[in-house]
């Protein structure tokens, strides 16, 4: 298949949006469901295609222009998709584990009525098309039109349950920090197109180090607000956890495969931007360590299996940043991966819990489901030891590769980077010990209802589960086996070789901390296994435990320092609307009634009045006409 | 006879109608003030008339005409206005028994 | 020829509507009136730019150095296009609607329509003023015979308003007409002032101007006419308003304002872009605590001007290219929402967004058309408003008319955010959650609004995705401008 029909992948999704969005009334559910988990299937197998002939050694990435989006002046903005390494590496993860979600959707939503199912597909399918422009934009412009448009899908999807209106406020808490983030970007474009002229990514690459430090450091910090608002980083990430107020499908597809990667996504294209300035590098890893490690105390105490994983979703994506931050690029790009397969596979798990549950998602509520759900409990049980980073499973050689870039940048990174990947071995199987193992410690009544998923739910899970086992086997370090790093050679030509900045770490140590880290996270996973097995985790925290299971207050700090004063201020200028501009305008009015009333007093009647002055009248103009000088 | 005496005179007679019209309230006495002030004005223009013709009349046989024709427009009108005006102020005693002029303030309403 | 065709078709129509006293007659004569005008328009835009057809110039008053001069360039054509494209949009929308007396009510506005074309066409200063007086007095008559409650102070707050624009911008025009060489009303002997008049008097001669545009667009503060004068006109008169009629503002800045005294506008351009970007946060703020839909769209739309005026005011090509297509686009989208409030409060006799909710529920139709028009509100890319905002954004960025555009584009761009904000609380509360004891009653949309919305829908993705033609339409007209725009003593 010849790279110019890379406009099918997009367009096949939107097809499938249009179809059921436009006939959601007629169709039925199989025939919908068809459509759109189809429509996606074709698109993975065009990706297919294209990466098989990407991956030919010596491909140069190649952009393909549909037509002109905006020409104005010298600034022109073609419509063009940039096909390279990267792009195809992500359009995989999409459609791949899109196809898989919507196979899921067809089963977990099937309790829907027909039109809202319609809605539901039709939502999913405009998110997959948004998502693919995101990734396959050949400039920040169409970058950002799929960047907007995931957000807006996000938003349709948490709010997919409208009559509720707290999911409502969830999809709209979401929307509206996106959009913070999204003004960074949008400002960063207009730097770009103030110093480069242009937003394509060859030019402004291209021409970067012609540019003064002080605006690449500028742009890319924007940039960097940018991925804070949808890869939900500090300060930006409260939205994440909100978001599982959606279907747990979508909680999957966009809010932990697929969207929230978006902004490590746009840091590893734009990363001939970021080598060239340090101190972003700088704060991009730190923010994204200090996210990895709040998000992963936050997780420690929370009861919602959905929320746990959120947490865990914002943890990862920090680790990412980590990544990027130190120059890692190949290791964020192989985390984002990795983390698509066991965090999807994790997710549907859940909701393959949540569904035999009726609905509930409070853990303390469930124990002991491996009895009824097996093929559940084993995938989900794959999915804790991948994120956990115990060999030889994927989230180890992923986490391994971006920790050890951290090592050999600043030590301190690598030991909080290593206590939080304790943390998340500890909290994954706190979760799978509470959840899978003891006893059950539901109603009777959900006991009694207690069942494994259908196949449509279950394949999917097990195709995860195979992918998140075995995709660390593309990224072996170097350490281990030289040369055998598939996905760091296939990437090469686009971001460049192993970039471990500067400083490389020797072989042995390497090893050394690789296996320390694999020790620690083997005998945290066991130990939190144990003691949640027996003893669920079932009283009210106190103390230290309740700050953590209220997330640090942050919700509530952000409610008092932010929303509360922007209300108050609103309400201040409606008053002065009211009162001092609307008063100023009416108090013309009154003022030139007031002076005609009294005016009219001197309309007496008395002619004698009148006549008195017009001769004073007269009067004063002999006198003027007599002392005033020409 | 100095031009200034008939203008003094003029002045005179003119402050003493415009006092009148502005003190009494008889509108028959407010009539004649009236007058008063109209012959102030044809005492002038008859003087400076004559005034005009002394003076430039070996050049222009007919200088100073124009003022005394004024005079006569002046009476004529000052003679119709009168007429109008008594009858007026006829019509106003029978409906008020009065002439005073500070009953006249309907125009306000 | 054609704009010529253009104002005499609306006007004459205009006129014999007032004798038809039937409503049902009435509203299909001016539907009809309407399309042709459109198709007309639709005409013009087709034909090649040197077309003799697109410009008409005749003997008007001679004594006086005016013309009945009109002519269609890349600015009429896009602002001709809008009102065309409008006012049958506006009369299906409202075909439901009842007025007493309806045939004058139509009546205005087909003179209403003649008067907005007749702005958007005029080549000669005291023909636009003419015209601008001629769109504005229906709009008197039409708030204050059919308005709601207290339609007499809203008519009056209006009238005195812009009565004192026009005075202020008649007596600016006139002396202008003195200055010029020729004197003559003609726009080619206006444009020529600029080289010729000194810095001090364009200074003080562009405030006449601009605070007649001010008025009209408006800019904060003379804005407070704006809210309770949409709130009290009938719905199809506030769409004429708001669609079209700020459109005159901004129009009579570009082509009367800022290319005849450049220097007066460089002069005082920070002071209103200042006022533009305090207008503009301070209408989105205000926004999100309106309870009555009307109100809430009325300041949203004081901040989408603002944002346009602050653009012309950079002069930079993208910015002014944003402006043009933006004025279209602001028309179609606010269109839009009207219909979705006319719609509303038709059905349940309430603009009150406290008073409704769940209407998802009961008109999906509408929730799922009223979602893509309010996204576009708020500027989401591939639809009709990013590719404006865009511009205009971008424009103020790289503007170098100012040192402070930076600070400009970012205390501008935070109503990016806060219109997310209103426009997400309005959705979530008129549409979300669950229906009430008034909304449980309510019914999904008929077709005609089906229909109009639908259009709308359609042009604000067509324009979103493929923006070309609109942009090619105005570049010319754009650089001529600017090359007038741009000059320095």
């Amino acid at each position: 298949m010849s790279i110019q029909s890379i406009w099918l992948v997009p367009a096949l999704p939107l097809i499938g949006f249009l179809i059921n969005g436009l006939f959601r009334n007629s169709l039925s559910k199989s025939l919908t469901g068809i459509i759109g988990s189809g429509t996606i299937l074709l698109s993975f197998v065009v990706s297919l295609l294209i990466f098989g002939q990407v991956r030919q050694p010596g491909f140069q990435g190649e952009v393909v222009t549909l037509f002109d989006f905006i020409t104005v002046g010298k600034l022109s903005i073609p419509f063009a998709f940039q096909v390279d390494q990267l792009s195809t590496l992500f359009l995989l993860i999409i459609t791949g584990v899109g196809f898989l979600i919507h196979l899921y959707s067809t089963s977990y939503m099937h309790e829907e009525a027909a039109p809202h199912f319609a809605r539901y597909f039709a939502y999913l399918n405009l998110f997959v098309f948004s998502m693919l422009l995101l990734v396959l934009g050949a400039n920040f412009i169409i970058l950002f039109i799929g960047w907007e448009g995931v957000g807006l899908c996000s938003y349709l999807l948490i709010g997919y349950w409208f009559k509720n209106l707290d999911y409502g406020n969830a999809a709209k808490k979401a929307f509206i920090m996106n959009r913070i983030g999204d003004l960074g970007f949008l400002i960063a474009i207009f730097l770009m197109i103030r110093q480069f002229g242009s937003v394509e990514f060859g030019e402004v690459f291209a021409h970067a180090s012609s540019a003064k430090v002080g605006v690449l450091t500028a742009i890319t910090m924007l940039l960097f607000v940018g991925a804070t608002g949808k890869s939900a980083q500090i300060p930006l990430y409260t939205w994440l956890p909100d978001a599982m107020a959606g279907p747990t499908p979508v909680s999957a597809l966009i809010h932990a495969a697929t969207m929230v990667t978006a902004g490590i996504y746009m840091i590893a294209r734009s990363h001939v931007l970021y080598d060239l300035t340090p101190v972003t590098q700088s704060v991009v890893a730190v923010i994204g360590l200090l996210t990895a490690l709040l998000a992963a105390t936050i997780a420690l105490k929370q009861n919602d299996i959905k929320k746990v994983l959120a947490y865990s979703t914002v943890s990862q994506l920090g680790y990412m940043f980590l990544g990027l931050g130190v120059g890692a690029y190949t290791g964020a790009v192989f985390h984002v991966m990795t983390h698509a397969f066991f965090k999807a596979l994790l997710f549907l798990g859940a909701g393959s819990v949540i569904h035999a549950m009726g609905g509930e998602q409070d853990m303390r509520r469930m124990g002991g489901l491996r009895k009824w759900m097996p093929v559940t409990n084993l995938t989900f049980l794959v999915g804790c030891v991948a994120i956990a980073g115990i060999p030889p499973f994927s989230g180890f050689f992923s986490k391994d590769e971006i920790l050890a870039a951290a090592y050999a940048k600043n030590p301190v990174y690598y030991g909080v980077g290593l206590f939080t990947a304790l943390l998340t071995a500890f909290y994954m199987f706190r979760l799978y010990a509470t959840t899978f193992s003891g006893g059950f410690r539901g109603t009777q009544d959900q006991e009694h209802h207690l069942h494994e998923s259908p196949s449509a739910i279950t394949i999917p899970l097990i195709v995860l589960a195979i992918l998140a086992t075995v995709a660390g086997f593309l990224g072996i370090p170097e350490a281990i086996a030289p040369d055998a790093h598939v996905l760091g050679k296939y990437l090469a030509p686009v971001i460049g070789g192993e970039a471990h900045g500067g400083v490389e770490v020797s072989k042995g140590t390497e090893l050394g901390l690789m296996a320390l880290a694999a020790v620690l996270a083997l005998v945290v996973s066991v130990w939190a296994w144990v003691r949640f097995k027996s003893r669920p985790d079932l009283a009210e925290p106190t103390g230290f435990g309740k700050v953590l299971a209220n997330k640090w207050y942050v919700d509530e700090l952000y409610n008092a320092v932010i929303v509360k004063p922007l209300d108050l201020l609103a309400q201040l200028l409606v008053f002065i609307e009211k009162n001092i501009i609307d008063g100023i305008v009416n108090g013309v009015g009154r003022l030139v009634q007031y002076g005609s009333r009294q005016l009219r007093l001197l309309q007496s009647g008395q002619v004698g009045g009148y006549v008195l002055l017009m001769v004073v009248g007269i009067l004063v103009l002999f006198l003027v006409e007599l002392f005033v000088k020409k | 006879m100095p031009i200034n005496y008939y203008i003094f005179l003029a002045v005179a007679l003119f402050c003493i109608g415009v006092a009148g019209v502005l003190t009494r309230r008889n509108a028959i006495i407010i009539f004649m003030c009236i007058e008063l002030m109209l012959n102030a004005v044809n005492l002038l223009l008859v003087a400076f008339s004559k005034m005009h013709y002394h003076a430039l009349s070996a050049t222009a046989p007919h200088a100073g005409i124009d003022g005394q024709l004024f005079v006569f427009f002046i009476m004529v009108v000052a003679a119709a206005e009168v007429s109008v005006g008594l009858a007026v102020i006829v019509m106003m005693y029978r409906n008020t028994h009065s002439i005073d002029v500070n009953f006249l303030n309907r125009l306000k309403h | 020829m054609i704009p010529v065709l253009l104002i005499v078709i609306p006007l004459v129509t205009g006129l014999v509507g007032f004798l038809i006293k039937n409503e049902g007659n009435a509203r299909g004569w001016s539907l009809l009136s309407s399309i042709v005008t459109l198709i007309v328009a639709l005409w013009g835009l087709s034909l090649a730019k040197t077309s003799p057809l697109l410009a008409a110039n005749v003997e008007w008053l001679p004594d006086l150095g005016s013309r009945f001069a009109v002519g269609l360039d890349g600015l009429s054509k896009i602002l001709v296009l809008l009102t065309a494209v409008c006012f049958p949009l506006i009369f299906i929308a409202t075909w439901r609607d009842q007025y007493k007396k309806a045939w004058n009510f139509y009546a205005l506005m087909l003179l209403s329509q003649a008067g907005l074309i007749g702005v958007f066409v005029a080549t000669d200063a005291l023909l636009f003023y003419f015209f601008w007086e001629l769109a504005l007095i229906p709009v008197y008559f039409l708030c204050s015979q059919w308005g709601g409650e207290r339609r007499i102070q809203a008519t009056f707050k209006f009238f005195i308003y812009t009565f004192v624009g026009s005075l202020l911008m008649l007596v600016g025009i006139i002396w202008l007409y003195w200055q010029t060489a020729d004197h003559s009303f003609s726009m080619e002997s206006f444009y020529a002032l600029r080289t010729k008049l000194s810095g001090a008097d364009q200074t003080w001669v562009f405030w006449l101007l601009f605070v007649a545009f001010a008025i009209k667009m408006p800019i904060w503060p003379l804005h407070t006419w704006q809210p309770e004068t949409y709130e009290q006109s009938p719905t199809a008169t506030t769409m004429v308003l708001s669609a079209i009629m700020v459109k005159m503002g901004l129009f009579g800045v570009i082509r009367w304002l800022v290319p005849v005294v450049p220097v007066g506008s460089w002069a005082w351009g920070d002071t209103v872009s200042g006022a533009c970007i305090i207008g503009m946060v301070y209408a989105s703020l205000v926004a999100i605590k309106q309870d009555d839909l009307k109100r809430l769209i009325a300041y949203s739309s004081i901040a989408h001007v603002g944002l346009m005026c602050l653009a012309i005011f950079a002069t930079t090509e993208s910015g002014l290219q944003g402006v043009m297509i933006q004025l279209f686009n602001h028309g179609i989208n606010i269109l839009g929402m009207w219909i979705v409030v006319d719609l509303i409060e038709r059905q349940f006799g309430t603009r009150k967004i406290s008073e409704l909710g769940g209407l998802a529920q009961k008109a999906p139709a509408l929730a799922i058309l009223l979602v893509v028009v309010a996204l576009a509100n708020v500027a989401l890319p591939l639809t009709n408003a990013f590719v404006g905002e865009f511009l205009l954004f971008s424009g103020v960025f790289t503007s170098t008319a100012t040192q402070y555009s930076v600070v400009f584009t970012v205390v501008a761009a935070l109503t990016i955010i806060l219109g997310a904000v209103y426009t997400l609380n309005m959705i979530q509360r008129v549409f979300y959650g669950n229906t009430n004891s008034l909304t449980e009653k309510g019914v999904d949309i008929k077709m005609n609004e089906k229909l109009v919305l639908g259009a709308i829908v359609v042009l604000i993705i067509v324009i979103g995705v493929y923006p070309k033609p609109v942009l090619a339409m105005t570049k010319e007209t754009t650089d001529f401008l600017l090359s007038k725009m741009n000059y320095k003593l």
